[in-house]
């Protein structure tokens, strides 16, 4: 059987991945996808407690990463209508540039 | 052994979608391979005999989240669906070494732990009828709560995403052919660029 | 009686057991594989002969008649040439999508059959969670257009794309809203037991089966017509409207690729039948008692047929729908029908102790007139505007 520390392993990878692609890269769209990778990686690791914990009757790590799918859908429409929003503003979905913010 | 064998697979594809779609260029290849890899991550949930949010992680990100980034990919391109420029920002590294960091940061506890290298107990299941009567009885807050958080999401999308109202009206150019008839509203290509 | 009813599973049974003790696993995941592959690629033999004769014979021509006896052969002449023509991929496209779109179309897809119940005891797999699997294995089809799409780098083929995106999102709400109803009714997710709750028959004769009710019929159609438009049948076949975008998302495909995406529709179509027929019709019962001595998987064979039957009387019949029209027909009708009808479903549930005449008469009346009411008012927004005479503004 796989032992619970390759899950983690696995998802700290990915939430890394996911972290570096966030922070490095200019386009918002993947930042976007960097951020999902982030919030998968943390799925897995309720998952795979659930399924080695004590309490897998409790069902908690499962709720969790329902409730946890039902809000990323929701911040990717919105995060993506926002992007859909800032390149008709500013024509570019670049995030280095859109600085107008910064004086 | 073949959990060994499927969880390997699995986890290694994820892997390298995930690094293709932090890494490429092109964006739509960005949109597929993370549609690969969410899943890879919906294969490690089954795997993880976690049937029902398996199908669920499928169901939303590869038919939903994945679908939407591609046509915001589509909808955004013009300038750089193939950017020839650098495609990460200046002070790549220093992201990339906080990244490092961050994955030692929490696999070291995991090597060390000595009570994480434990197997799985045999036979867990979470049926379906299980998690609808937990989220009618204990998480019947949290749902309702879900329910309007996708509503004000469905609502604000549309709202964020709808054309803006340029400031001043502008008429239909009137052509020459349509001279002496009434302009018809009618679906014009040229109307979906908004003047900045 | 029961052995012919369960044939297939015994032979099966009996067919694993030859195997050696190592292989018996293998053995019968391939048993249950090969003959899903082998029948259903048969029908798509046959449907795409029937549905050209079908049409002819709607349109008052022969179709196709000159292969075989009554041109029956001719999809195996349609086969060869498909394999035998030249694969051309343009110059400028994306040459590995462009190889891997076919493929992400088709498997998801045979995938979604394993857990139709075609007979008694006749599922592949019996996931807890059936229908939610069949629905995600459907959802990989948009991404495999989309890639279609983009890999031909054309402007037809990306048009043909985007629409087809746009409406198999548009129709896959009302689809799975439409599927719900039964879901909480039956009580579960899983197909065999959504099965096994329309058994029995009502007075000894009548069956029970979940069209015959208010919300039934009504969650019928409106997965009917969202099955439509999901599969990019006619009417709702503006993806590939040959006479606007020249094939939309297949423009720059030939050769085999073509027949995987033709086969891909097909099996998709088949697919939402099987569904449609297992949620609504009953799944393999028979619809009188004194019809029970015939094989499940005959009755189950029968209302899939004739749902199939009905797809290309419609293809026959319906003119395609203008782009708006389609949108507006989802998200104006089809979602808040769909809603409405999971309320009408509770209050039929609500109400499932009234059987005194009355109480029944009451129970139908109020479901059915809700539905009816909620049908007219909103047909007739939609329909707002549609008769008056259309000004065209070049074409005088």
């Amino acid at each position: 059987m796989t032992p619970l520390s390759y899950y983690l392993i696995f998802s700290a990878l990915l939430f890394s991945i996911g972290f570096a692609g966030a922070v490095t890269r200019r386009n918002a769209i993947v930042v976007l996808i960097g951020i999902e990778l982030m919030l998968n990686a943390a799925n897995i690791n309720f998952i795979a407690f659930w399924r080695f914990g004590p309490n897998a009757e409790a069902m908690t790590g499962i709720m969790f990463v329902i409730f946890s799918i039902a809000i990323a859908a929701a911040e990717a429409a919105v995060g993506l209508a926002l992007i859909i929003a800032i390149y008709r503003h500013c024509k570019t979905a670049n995030v280095d540039k859109l600085d107008t913010l910064q004086g | 052994m073949p959990s060994e064998i499927a969880f390997f697979t699995f986890a290694g594809l994820t892997l390298i979608s995930a690094i293709a779609a932090m890494t490429m260029r092109n964006l739509v290849y960005c949109g597929l391979c993370s549609a690969a890899a969410f899943a890879g991550i919906a294969a490690i949930y089954l795997q993880l005999s976690a049937e029902f949010v398996g199908f669920a992680q499928f169901l939303v990100y590869v038919g939903a989240i994945a679908i939407l980034i591609v046509f915001t990919v589509l909808l955004t391109r013009g300038t750089d669906i193939k950017p020839t420029v650098a495609i990460v920002s200046r002070g790549w590294i220093a992201g990339v070494v906080i990244a490092g960091l961050v994955f030692a940061s929490i696999s070291v506890p995991v090597f060390m732990s000595a009570t994480l290298w434990r197997t799985a107990p045999p036979e867990v299941a979470a049926p379906v009828e299980m998690i609808g009567l937990e989220l009618m009885t204990r998480y019947i807050l949290p749902l309702e709560a879900i329910g309007l958080l996708l509503t004000v999401a469905l609502i604000g999308a549309v709202v964020i995403a709808m054309r803006e109202k340029p400031a001043e009206s502008i008429e239909p150019e009137v052509t020459d052919l349509e001279e002496n008839s009434t302009p018809a509203p009618r679906f014009d290509v040229s109307s979906l660029e908004v003047k900045s | 009686m029961t052995k012919l009813d369960q044939i297939f599973v015994s032979t099966k049974h009996w067919l694993v057991g030859l195997a050696p003790e190592m292989l018996q696993s293998l053995a019968s995941i391939l048993l249950s594989i090969i003959p899903i592959m082998a029948v259903f690629g048969g029908c798509f033999a046959v449907t795409t002969i029937l549905e050209r004769k079908g049409l002819g014979r709607i349109q008052n021509r022969f179709g196709p008649n000159r292969v075989g006896p009554f041109g029956f052969l001719q999809p195996m002449a349609d086969g060869i040439k498909m394999l035998t023509k030249e694969d051309i991929v343009p110059f400028q496209s994306d040459k590995v999508m462009h190889f891997l779109a076919p493929i992400v179309l088709t498997v998801p897809i045979w995938l979604a059959f394993s857990v139709l119940p075609f007979g008694r005891n006749m599922v592949a797999v019996d996931f807890n969670a059936g229908i939610l699997f069949f629905f995600a294995a459907g959802a990989a089809s948009e991404l495999a257009v989309f890639m279609a799409g983009w890999a031909s780098q054309n402007k037809y083929s990306l048009m043909g794309a985007m629409r087809a995106m746009a409406q198999m999102i548009s129709y896959e709400v009302p689809l799975v809203l439409s599927a719900i109803p039964v879901i909480m009714i039956a009580g579960s997710l899983s197909l065999p037991q959504i099965v096994e709750a329309q058994a029995g028959y009502g007075a000894g004769w009548f069956p029970q089966w979940h069209v015959f009710t208010p919300w039934g019929l009504a969650g019928f159609g409106l997965f009917l017509v969202a099955a439509t438009a999901e599969s990019n049948r006619s009417p709702f076949d503006l993806p590939e409207g040959e006479s606007e975008l020249i094939a939309g998302f297949l423009t720059e495909y030939s050769g085999f690729k073509y027949a995987l995406f033709f086969l891909g529709e097909y099996l998709g179509l088949f697919a939402i039948s099987g569904l449609a027929v297992t949620l609504f019709l009953g799944g393999w019962h028979a619809p009188l008692p004194i019809l029970e001595w015939l094989p499940s998987w005959f009755w189950f064979f029968v209302k899939f047929a004739s749902l199939i039957a009905a797809f290309i009387w419609v293809r026959g019949t319906m003119p395609r729908l203008r782009m708006d029209q389609l949108l507006n027909l989802s998200w104006k009708f089809l979602v808040p029908l769909a809603v409405l009808n999971l309320f009408v479903t509770a209050v039929w549930h609500f109400s499932s102790n009234w059987q005194s005449f009355g109480g029944l008469a009451a129970r139908w009346l109020m479901c059915g007139g809700l539905l009816a009411a909620a049908y007219v008012l909103l047909g007739r927004s939609l329909s707002r505007g549609q008769g008056t005479p259309r000004k065209y503004t070049y074409a005088e």
